[in-house]
């Protein structure tokens, strides 16, 4: 199964070492002169840093998703796609709890979280439900992988030299008897159970960093729905380009179908919707009252600064697409991988503008305190940070594949020997 | 006999008092004050001074004992306790008010606030199209539900008894939380390393002087409790040409910006006074007197800032 990369392969995996070392280079320079690397000021105190947060955490619901809700509600064709969509929720999460250390002060002090912890701080929430959702999808990353470790323990002529030893360390006590089968069907069963509700606690918990505070554009009781309806569709975004990707790399068209596409078009279709959903609730219901604090806020977003980005990720990341994938043409596979790349985008943007531009309107005017406070575009240093973490999670999960079966083997030969029989 | 008696206890008494000097020797020479310091001889210089029962009555310098300062540095637990039976508040008239941000020179100056920023701000208000704009200096509001306190995750900042809300700069992790919180805009970042003269930096950081900030930190205005420590007014009362500050005691109803005392309940009642977005819920401890009868236009506020700029 482990294949060696080809010349693509090597130029693409090559391009994201680079991103990183550029996003490292960056974050050195901002260890060594400070925060005053970025373009953040005491107006826009977060930036791109935690929008990006955002996007991660959202982006990582995938997993809970695909593994957890469509196997609790018996829906079997997405058997294939569980450890695609499993591996993004585990790197995009190690990279939201990465990327919340870089938008820190005094990183150094990540300890003080544990001697002085404020269990009332939404900060402690997050740190206590983040961690719990990383130990949980890495489990259900593990533990569906063990029957294929076992196979790939058998077959070590086709192997790669010393990761025999390492497929050896992870799955050698797999003997695949009853027993181990059962216990292991059950913990997947139970983890699946339990991650539904801490997959609704990180998004919500992040939503509520910004909805505990006064702002306009943040005060809103709306915001965790608001924010976990959105993170099920980037997600979903992002599992449609990783199907098509590896379809297309790895000639999966065999266990990868264009049924998928149409049933993942059909799933986005049903997302977006609800998200638009949340989006009416979230921009008209205060648009219609203008109370004094939100308009400036709105008017920026509608007509002012904000709005080429506000329409572009409402319209090219939601509307347009679930338009498209109301057709059955604008589900197959081609169209839905562009479909994907939109919302993905989209929501990249999205979480922009719920970050920053709530920042720029405070309660009291902008006043007494230095011109480059009063605007926010990021700086190098941000940019780079914030693809490096990007090219980060694509990294882990380039490599990821490279190494494990990506399709679940054995337990899409128990779903293709099960469903004849329906 | 008696004289024999007398010499005995003259003699156990000598004893005695060799065997203190000795103890006094071994414990420190502090222990034991010289005796003749009590023997004061009069200055003939007069001082005046206010006693208990509000007369001014006159004493001889040399009679003034000096108050030791305090012991600097309190303990971190000391600093976030705070000074017991104390409530402090802050009353800001701006109908004195004209912008002339002595205030904020001064602030900036004594905690060494870094270049640009400032903790102390003064806004040209106007809350309406055709209501009268003014001036409006902003301190950190020492709210009693504070929303910076209640996101902190590390008790970095934190409410006191006395109703300050204070900074631990040596636990502030910079996450940031508490400015996205802060309605009232008063928190600044210290971006990049404080510009700072060598010898403040080298300091241990006390959260009672907010000094020396530290890079990668939240920094905002104290309410200058070393000065009240010290019995006196914090620096931008003192700074104020206008007496637009009063500072003072809940807990004794009185407020004074220095040349004038007033009783505050009185004061606040009398001027109508109010505190900022009331509707908010976080019980800000500064209050402000509505720009009324003026003792100056707002237009000078602005002339002022031209001056500034020109000279």
């Amino acid at each position: 199964m482990p294949k060696k990369f080809g010349k693509r392969g090597v130029i693409w995996t090559a391009m994201l070492i680079l991103l990183c070392l550029i996003g490292a280079f960056a974050y050195y320079r901002q260890l060594r002169y400070g925060l005053v690397v970025t373009h953040m000021g005491d107006y826009v105190s977060w930036g791109i840093y935690i929008s990006n947060f955002v996007f991660f955490v959202a982006i990582s619901l995938v997993g809970s998703l695909v593994t957890a809700i469509f196997r609790l509600g018996n829906i079997h064709w997405s058997t294939p796609l569980t450890r695609i969509a499993e591996i993004i929720a585990v790197s995009a999460i190690l990279f939201a709890s990465f990327i919340i250390i870089v938008d820190m002060g005094r990183p150094e002090r990540l300890v003080n979280l544990f001697i002085h912890g404020r269990i009332q701080s939404p900060i402690m929430w997050d740190v206590i439900v983040i961690s719990t959702y990383l130990v949980i999808s890495l489990l259900l990353l593990y533990l569906p992988l063990l029957p294929d470790l076992k196979i790939l323990n058998e077959q070590k002529e086709k192997n790669m030299g010393w990761w025999n030893k390492v497929y050896l360390f992870l799955g050698g006590f797999w003997k695949g008897n009853a027993r181990q089968e059962r216990i292991n069907q059950k913990a997947v069963l139970i983890l699946s159970i339990l991650i539904i509700p801490v997959a609704f606690c990180i998004h919500t918990v992040t939503s509520w960093l910004f909805a505990t505070t006064y702002r306009p554009g943040w005060d809103s009781t709306n915001f965790g729905a608001y924010f976990v309806s959105g993170a099920f569709l980037v997600g979903a975004g992002a599992v449609v380009i990783a199907m098509y990707i590896f379809r297309k790399i790895y000639h999966l068209e065999q266990y990868i179908t264009e049924v998928h596409f149409d049933q993942m078009g059909r799933v986005l279709v049903l997302l977006a919707l609800l998200y638009l959903y949340f989006n009416m609730n979230e921009y008209l219901v205060p648009a219609f009252k203008m109370k004094k604090a939100e308009e400036a806020h709105l008017v920026t977003l509608f007509t002012g600064d904000f709005a080429p980005m506000f329409w572009f990720s409402l319209l090219a990341g939601l509307v347009i697409p679930a338009i498209i994938m109301l057709f059955k043409q604008g589900r197959k596979p081609l169209p839905m991988f562009i479909l994907g790349i939109m919302v993905v985008v989209g929501a990249w943007f999205k979480r922009y503008l719920i970050v920053t531009p709530t920042l720029l309107h405070p309660f009291l005017p902008m006043h007494d305190s230095p011109d480059r406070f009063r605007h926010y575009f990021p700086s190098w240093e941000e940019w780079a940070i914030a693809i490096g973490s990007l090219a980060g999670v694509l990294l882990i999960i380039t490599f990821f594949v490279r190494i494990f079966p990506i399709i679940p083997i054995q337990e899409t030969i128990v779903e293709q020997n099960a469903t004849p029989e329906k | 006999m008696q004289k024999k008696d007398t010499s005995r206890r003259d003699f156990l008494l000598s004893g005695l008092l060799t065997g203190a000097g000795l103890a006094a020797g071994c414990s420190g020479k502090t222990a034991f004050t010289p005796g003749n310091a009590e023997q004061v001889i009069p200055s003939g210089e007069k001082v005046k001074l206010l006693s208990i029962d509000g007369e001014v009555v006159e004493v001889d310098k040399a009679f003034l004992k000096p108050v030791p300062d305090i012991p600097y540095p309190l303990s971190n637990g000391e600093e976030r306790v705070g000074m017991p039976g104390k409530k402090f508040v802050m009353v800001i008239d701006l109908s004195r008010c004209k912008n002339l941000k002595k205030c904020q020179s001064a602030c900036n100056h004594m905690h060494h606030v870094h270049p640009g920023q400032n903790w102390l701000k003064i806004y040209a208000m106007q809350d309406a199209e055709h209501t009268a704009p003014y001036w409006q200096p902003t301190t950190c509001m020492h709210c009693d539900e504070p929303p910076c306190v209640k996101v902190c995750p590390v008790d970095a900042t934190f409410k006191r008894q006395d109703g300050i809300v204070l900074i631990d700069s040596d636990r502030c992790v910079g996450c940031r939380f508490c400015m996205a919180a802060c309605p009232y805009s008063t928190r600044v970042f210290n971006w990049e390393k404080p510009a700072l003269p060598e010898e403040i930096a080298g300091r241990d950081y006390s959260c009672e002087t907010s000094v020396p900030q530290k890079k990668g930190t939240v920094g905002k205005c104290d309410f200058c409790p070393d000065m009240v420590r010290k019995g006196e007014l914090p620096h931008c009362v003192t700074a104020c040409p206008n007496g637009v500050f009063f500072f003072g005691d809940i807990n004794e109803d009185v407020v004074t910006n220095g040349a004038e005392t007033f009783r505050f309940s009185d004061l606040v009642r009398d001027k109508a006074g109010y505190r900022l977005m009331e509707d908010l819920g976080t019980k800000p401890s500064v209050y402000y007197l509505p720009p009324v009868n003026r003792n100056f236009k707002f237009e000078e506020g602005l002339k002022t800032e031209e001056q500034k700029t020109n000279a």
